[in-house]
C-alpha cells in the first residue's frame, strides 16, 4: 500500500490556487454524465451533496434516520470558527493555521490545515446568506467569542445551537436540490459494503432499514460522509445511532484507516449517573469563556460548593495555565480534570466531576445576559441533573467525544481506495492528535462546500471509468456477503442484547484504552476485545426477522463492526509509543503530568492496512513534514 | 437528595404494537421492574427492550438518536400527551423522576394522516421534508455568498429568526393538534425567512409554495387550539401562525 498525500508543490499559501488550477475540470454538459453516491447527510454530507448536484452532477444521498437533517452534526453547540478577524484583534488564515497545528500537538497535514483555514471565511459568508441565524450585535453585523486553544476571538456561533443551524442551512440546500430533481434522496438506508470494481470504488450495497431490503446502487464516486467512532466507547457524547460501519467495511475493501488512537475525550460533559446511561451529555466548551473550573484544596471535602470559601478552593486551570485559563485546548483540560480526580479531589455523590461554576459572570453581567448566551444549555443541564445551574455549579466530567483518527485521505481527500473520498469527521486529516473547539464544523462544512467539488472534478476528469452496473459480479457478492452477515446474526438466537455486549466493550476501551492508557492496560484490551466478540457470535440475541423494521438487527450489526474496530484502535495506541493530543501514555509524560510527544520516531500518520480475517493489519507510516511551522513542545502555560 | 437516587420504581406499561404499516395495532401491557428516577425516559424504554430480546421477543420500536433534544428523532404520545408531561421538552429529556413506583403509563406513536406508522411507535415524518422541498430555503449556490457582514441583520430579527429557527422538525406540533395540522412547523420556516433580509427574495413565493405543500401532504387546518405552542420543545409560539398567515395573504395579494 502506497500513501501518497498528493500534497502540491510550492508556498503553502498558493498550494491550493495552483492545485485548483491544475487539476482537470469536468465542462459543465460532462457532469451530468457522472453519478456521485454520497453516504451521510451531517454538515459534510449535506454541503457536498447540495454543492455536487448544483454544478451539474447526478447525486444519490442515503442517510440512516428518518430524514437529513437529524445527522449528528445537529447537536454541535459551541461554534464554528473562522479567520475572518472582523474583532480586530489579530486574527489571521495564518494564525488560525498556526493554533490548528498546534492544537493538534504537531500531528496533522500542514497543507491541509492551511487549506481549511484558507476557505474558513467563505463557510461563514455562505452559511449568513443561506439565513443561518447567527448571533449579532445590535448594529446588525456577526458576533464572536472565544474558544479553547485561541487567544483571538473567531467563534461565530447560533446560541448553543450552532450545528442546528449550520446543519439546517446544509439540509435546505440539500432539499433545494432534491426538489429540483438533481438528487435523489434515499433515508433510512444503512450503507453495508463498498463496492469496488478493478480497483476503483463504484457502487454501494444499503440495506432499506424500514423493509430490510438490500439495494444495490452504482455510481463513478463515493462519498463517505459517516461521523466518526466514538460509540466504540459505548458512552459517549455521540447519538445513538452514530457508527464505524461504514467506514470499517471501507477498511476491508483497502481504504487504510489512520490514527484510530486519536479520540478526543472532551472535558466538560454532565457526569454518568448510573449503569442504565445510554449516552453522556456534552456542555459546551463556550461555558468555559464564562465559567470558572474548580475543586475544593482539601482532598475529600466534604462541604457543598457554596460553603467552601474562595481561599480553600483550587482553580487549577487558571494557576497552571495562566496565558490560557480555563480556555486551555480539550485534552489538556481533561487530563487535568482527571489528575484532580485522582489525587481524591472530585466532587458530587461519586467523586467523578469538577465544578464549572458561574457564580463570578452572574455577578458580573447578571442573570440574564448569562442565559441570552447559554440558556438552553443551562436547561439540558437542569433537566437531566435536576440541579439549577444558575444557582449551584455545574459538575462536569471528561466524556468521548470526537475522532480525530478515521479514514486515511490524500489532499483531494481521496482515500487509498481511487473513487473513495471521505470528508468531514469520519477522515483523519485536519486536526492531528487533538481538535480544537469550533472546528469540526468549519471542517465538516469545508470539505463539502469547498474542497470535494473541486477535487472530485480532478479525480472524474482525469480517470477513465467504463461503464458499470449493478449486474456486475462484485455487487453480487458485495450484497452475497451482507445477506450471509445478516443471516447469521439472526440465526446465533442467544442470550445476551446487542446493547448488552456494546456495553461490555465499552468498559473495556474506557478502562484501558481511555484518558489513560499503558503497554499493559492496552495488552489487556486487545487480550479482551476478541473474547467479547466470541461470545457476541456465539451468544447474541437479535430477535424478529430482516424483513421488517428491526432496530435490533440494526444495532447488532453496528455492534459488531465496533468488536473489530476496537482493537485495532488499541494496536494503533500500543504502536504509537508517545503521548500527544488526546493519546496519552502514562509511560510518557513530564514530570508535571503533561504529554510527552517522541517526534523523532513519531512525527508521522499511521494508516493500517486490512490483510483478511485472522490476519494482523500492517501499520504504514506517512511522514509528517513541518514546512512552515517550527514543531515546539506545546505550552498554554 | 442521595436517597431519591437508590430508590427504583416499577411501571405498568401500555405500549401501541403494530407490525407494520398494513397491520392492525393494540396497546399491549408490560411490567417494568428496577427503573431508577435518573433514568430518562427513553432509557426506561431501552430497559423494557432489553428484557424483551433477552427473552426472545422482539422490542419495541421508536424512533431516537441524539439523546440531549435537539435532533428530532424521538417523538412518543405519553399519555396523551405529545412528547410527555414536561413543557419545552422532547422525549428524551423527560426523565422517570417524573413518575412514582406504581404508574401507569400510556406510550402511543405520534398520530396524524400525515405521519403513517411505520411500525410499534415509529411513524414516517417525511411530509415534512417535501414540505421543506418546495420553499424551505434561501436559493444561494456554494461561492455565490457575499461577504458576511455586508449583509446586515438588526440584533431584534436575528434573534426573533432564531427563535423560528430552533424547530427541531419533530413534529409535536402535528401529533397534539386536534386537526392535525402542520401551521407550526411552517410558520417557524417561513417566518426564520421573512425576518431575514436573505429571505425576501423569495418571500412570496416560498409562503405561496410552503403552503401549497403542506395542504398535499394532508395536514388539517388552523383553528387556533394551541395546542402545538403547549407541545413545542422548543416553545415556538403560535405567533408564528400569525405571520405565516400575513405571509400568505400578502403573497396572494400581491400575485398576478
Amino acid at each position: 500500500m502506497k500513501l501518497e498525500s498528493k500534497v502540491p508543490s510550492g508556498p503553502i499559501a498558493q498550494k491550493w490556487d495552483k492545485h485548483r488550477f491544475d487539476m482537470k475540470l469536468v465542462n459543465p454538459a460532462n457532469k451530468r454524465k457522472f453519478k456521485v453516491l454520497v453516504v451521510g447527510t451531517g454538515l459534510a454530507g449535506s454541503s457536498a451533496a447540495a454543492s455536487l448536484a448544483e454544478l451539474g452532477y447526478q447525486v444519490e444521498v442515503f442517510c440512516v434516520q428518518d430524514s437529513p437533517r437529524r445527522a449528528h452534526s445537529i447537536a454541535a453547540q459551541g461554534g464554528i470558527n473562522a479567520a475572518k478577524n472582523y474583532p480586530n484583534d489579530g486574527d489571521s488564515v495564518w494564525r488560525l493555521f498556526y493554533d490548528t497545528v498546534k492544537g493538534g500537538d504537531f500531528r496533522s497535514r500542514e497543507a491541509n490545515v492551511y487549506r481549511l483555514a484558507q476557505v474558513s471565511n467563505s463557510i461563514i459568508d455562505q452559511c449568513a446568506a443561506q439565513g443561518v441565524p447567527f448571533a449579532r450585535e445590535y448594529g446588525g453585523t456577526l458576533s464572536n467569542r472565544s474558544f479553547g486553544g485561541a487567544q483571538v476571538s473567531r467563534t461565530f456561533y447560533a446560541r448553543g445551537q450552532t450545528g442546528q443551524q449550520l446543519l439546517l442551512g446544509a439540509y435546505s440546500a440539500l432539499m433545494r436540490q432534491v426538489g429540483a430533481g438533481t438528487v435523489k434522496m434515499h433515508v433510512r438506508r444503512e450503507m453495508l459494503d463498498l463496492v469496488v470494481v478493478d480497483g476503483a470504488a463504484r457502487g454501494v450495497v444499503v440495506r432499506d432499514l424500514t423493509t430490510g431490503a438490500l439495494e444495490r446502487h452504482a455510481g463513478d464516486a463515493v462519498l463517505l460522509c459517516t461521523g466518526g467512532y466514538g460509540n466504540v466507547f459505548y458512552l459517549s457524547t455521540n447519538a445513538n445511532a452514530s457508527n464505524v460501519t461504514a467506514a470499517w467495511r471501507a477498511y476491508k475493501r483497502g481504504a487504510a484507516f489512520a490514527n484510530p488512537c486519536f479520540t478526543q475525550i472532551h472535558p466538560t460533559c454532565i457526569p454518568v449517573s448510573g449503569d442504565h446511561q445510554s449516552k453522556l451529555t456534552l456542555m459546551s466548551e463556550s461555558l468555559r469563556n464564562d465559567g470558572r473550573v474548580w475543586v475544593p484544596k482539601t482532598k475529600g471535602d466534604p462541604r457543598p460548593a457554596p460553603q467552601i470559601p474562595e481561599d480553600e478552593r483550587d482553580y487549577y486551570l487558571e494557576r497552571k495555565y495562566p496565558a490560557f485559563g480555563n480556555l486551555v485546548p480539550r485534552d489538556i483540560a481533561s487530563r487535568a480534570a482527571k489528575q484532580m480526580i485522582d489525587d481524591g479531589r472530585g466532587v458530587g455523590k461519586t467523586g467523578l466531576s469538577v465544578y464549572l461554576d458561574f457564580a463570578d459572570a452572574i455577578k458580573r453581567v447578571g442573570e440574564d445576559k448569562v442565559r441570552e448566551k447559554y440558556g438552553n444549555l443551562f436547561d439540558m443541564y437542569h433537566h437531566i441533573t435536576d440541579e439549577n445551574p444558575y444557582h449551584t455549579p455545574m459538575r462536569i466530567y471528561p466524556a468521548v467525544h470526537y475522532a480525530m483518527g478515521g479514514l486515511w485521505v490524500d489532499y483531494n481527500l481521496m482515500t487509498t481506495i481511487p473513487g473513495l473520498f471521505c470528508l468531514g469527521e469520519a477522515n483523519f486529516s485536519d486536526h492531528g492528535a487533538n481538535r480544537l473547539g469550533a472546528s469540526a464544523l468549519m471542517q465538516g462544512l469545508a470539505d463539502g462546500y469547498f474542497v470535494i467539488p473541486y477535487t472530485i472534478g480532478g479525480y472524474l476528469g482525469a480517470t477513465k471509468l467504463p461503464k458499470v452496473t449493478t449486474d456486475h459480479d462484485a455487487f453480487k457478492e458485495a450484497e452475497a456477503s451482507s445477506w450471509e452477515r445478516t443471516k447469521r446474526l439472526l440465526a446465533i438466537k442467544g442470550r445476551r442484547t446487542p446493547q448488552d455486549l456494546h456495553r461490555e466493550l465499552g468498559k473495556v476501551m474506557w478502562n484501558d484504552v481511555g484518558m489513560a492508557r499503558s503497554a499493559a492496560s492496552l495488552g489487556d484490551a486487545i487480550r479482551k476485545i476478541p473474547e467479547i466478540r466470541a461470545e457476541f457470535w456465539k451468544n447474541v440475541s437479535v430477535t424478529a426477522s430482516n424483513e421488517e423494521f428491526n432496530q435490533t438487527l440494526e444495532r447488532a450489526g453496528r455492534v459488531a463492526d465496533f468488536l473489530e474496530f476496537g482493537e485495532l484502535l488499541a494496536k494503533d495506541a500500543l504502536a504509537r509509543e508517545e503521548s500527544c493530543g488526546g493519546h496519552f501514555r502514562v509511560e510518557h509524560q513530564t514530570a508535571d503530568g503533561e504529554a510527552e510527544r517522541d517526534d523523532e520516531k513519531f512525527t508521522h500518520v499511521a494508516a493500517w492496512e486490512y490483510k483478511g480475517e485472522g490476519k494482523e493489519p500492517v501499520r504504514h507510516q506517512e511522514p509528517l513534514v513541518y514546512e512552515n511551522i517550527h514543531v515546539a513542545t506545546r505550552s498554554y502555560a | 437528595m442521595a436517597d431519591k437516587n437508590e430508590q427504583t420504581m416499577n411501571l405498568t406499561l401500555k405500549v401501541w404494537r403494530q407490525k407494520g404499516p398494513q397491520e392492525p395495532g393494540r396497546l399491549v401491557e408490560y411490567k417494568v421492574t428496577g427503573v431508577s428516577p435518573d433514568m430518562s425516559f427513553l432509557e426506561m424504554l431501552d430497559v423494557l427492550n432489553e428484557q424483551l430480546v433477552s427473552r426472545g421477543e422482539d422490542a419495541v420500536a421508536f424512533d431516537h438518536d441524539c439523546r440531549e433534544g435537539i435532533c428530532g428523532m424521538c417523538s412518543l404520545m405519553i399519555d396523551g400527551r405529545a412528547h410527555g408531561p414536561d413543557s419545552a421538552a422532547t422525549t428524551c429529556q423527560l426523565h422517570m423522576r417524573r413518575y412514582k413506583d406504581g404508574d401507569t403509563v400510556v406510550i402511543e406513536p405520534f398520530r396524524a394522516k400525515g405521519f403513517p406508522v411505520v411500525k410499534d411507535l415509529v411513524v414516517d415524518r417525511s411530509a415534512f421534508d417535501r414540505i421543506m422541498m418546495a420553499g424551505g430555503f434561501v436559493s444561494v449556490g456554494t461561492g455565490a455568498a457575499c461577504d458576511a457582514n455586508s449583509i446586515l441583520v438588526p440584533k431584534e430579527k436575528a434573534d426573533k429568526a432564531m427563535d423560528a429557527a430552533a424547530c427541531i422538525g419533530c413534529g409535536a406540533c402535528v401529533a397534539a393538534c386536534p386537526n392535525a395540522a402542520a401551521m407550526l412547523f411552517v410558520a417557524a420556516k417561513v417566518s426564520q425567512y421573512a425576518l431575514l433580509p436573505q429571505g425576501q427574495a423569495e418571500r412570496d413565493r416560498r409562503a405561496l409554495a410552503m403552503r401549497k405543500a403542506m395542504d398535499a401532504e394532508g395536514f388539517g387546518h388552523c383553528t387556533n387550539e394551541y395546542e402545538c405552542e403547549a407541545a413545542c420543545p422548543k416553545e415556538i409560539k403560535v405567533s408564528n401562525i400569525a405571520r405565516l398567515n400575513r405571509e400568505f395573504l400578502r403573497a396572494a395579494v400581491s400575485a398576478d
